[in-house]
């Protein structure tokens, strides 16, 4: 049975991690968690991207965090990935599994899944 | 929403939004209803906006025109039988003690009952969005075979944190299996 004690030992080992970690994201990956966003499955995307960035060790320089509406409904659910010095990437119709793939290609191979952005659905 | 859990998370979303420092989402199931109530201290609304609260055509976002959160909520409720309030107090009405807080009442055993679903997942989701925010989860759940009674107090974890944020993996994986073993009651694992 999961004990308070346990999360004790959790809180022992992160604390140290937690310090040196802070201010050295440099990649942001937000998922849209508005209504539409929702209703269209970004809960288990959100889920997936939070997931892989920890197990792939990506966790110092990736942050996964929520936002409301973007107002492009129609391509939810959208995930937007900022880095500096570059342009933001805006991925459409997600799914777990492609965000799976975004992850293994975009995040840590540094190359954008192309087909899934919006630019390959708009043209 | 083909979960209740994905209403859940879309009008908790909104308490967050309204600068809620704690909010509580309540799950009482017996017999054959489903009475959902959460409630939160955020900025609460107007007499206004209240009245238009569930008319889809009514948002106070800019980016679109409609919102649909509390309408399907609604919806949802309405078409099992149930129904669905809100009550709330502006911070503007009263300083002190504002807030917004949603009740529905779902009939289980109607053919439009959608199921609650995955309602661990939107508690996990709402923690990693949302780490500084508080959030009290409680289900209960009377029938002939056993009583089921799960809970979560983040203000607790937060104080055995002492300084962790609540979003870090470990700490959401952790509350995840927490929450998922009171529902399964307790897994001899040795």
């Amino acid at each position: 049975m999961k004990s308070l004690a346990e999360l004790q030992k959790i809180k022992a080992r992160m604390q140290d991690r937690v310090v040196l970690r802070e201010g050295s994201g440099d990649i942001r990956v937000v998922v849209g968690m508005a209504t539409c966003g929702i209703a269209a499955g970004a809960r288990p995307v959100l889920n997936e991207f939070v997931k892989d960035v920890s197990e792939e060790g990506l966790s110092d320089k990736v942050t996964v965090s929520q936002t409301g509406c973007i107002g492009i409904c129609q391509y939810e659910p959208v995930v937007e990935i900022f880095q500096a010095d570059k342009e933001k990437v805006t991925y459409v119709k997600m799914t777990a599994e492609k965000a799976k793939e975004v992850v293994e290609q975009h995040l840590k191979g540094g190359k954008v899944v192309e087909q899934y952005t919006i630019g390959a659905y708009q043209s | 929403m083909k979960e209740l859990s994905l209403n859940i998370l879309d009008i908790t979303e909104n308490s967050t939004k309204a600068g809620a420092t704690l909010t509580s989402i309540l799950i009482d199931e017996e017999e054959n209803t489903l009475r959902l109530t959460i409630e939160d201290n955020g900025s609460g609304m107007s007499e206004e906006i209240l009245r238009g609260v569930t008319d889809p055509f009514y948002t106070t976002r800019t980016t679109r025109k409609v919102g649909m959160g509390l309408p399907l909520l609604k919806l949802a409720a309405e078409q099992t039988g149930g129904f669905m309030k809100v009550e709330s107090v502006s911070k503007d009405v009263d300083p002190v003690h504002h807030g917004t807080k949603v009740e529905a009442l779902f009939y289980q055993d109607s053919i439009d009952f959608t199921p609650l679903g995955d309602v661990v997942s939107t508690v996990c989701t709402l923690i990693q969005g949302h780490p500084d925010t508080d959030f009290y989860f409680r289900h209960r759940i009377l029938n002939q075979q056993k009583d089921v009674l799960v809970e979560l107090d983040t203000r607790q974890i937060r104080e055995v944190l002492d300084g962790v944020p609540l979003n870090e993996y470990e700490v959401i994986k952790w509350i995840e299996e927490y929450v998922n073993e009171q529902y399964s009651g307790p897994q001899d694992t040795e």
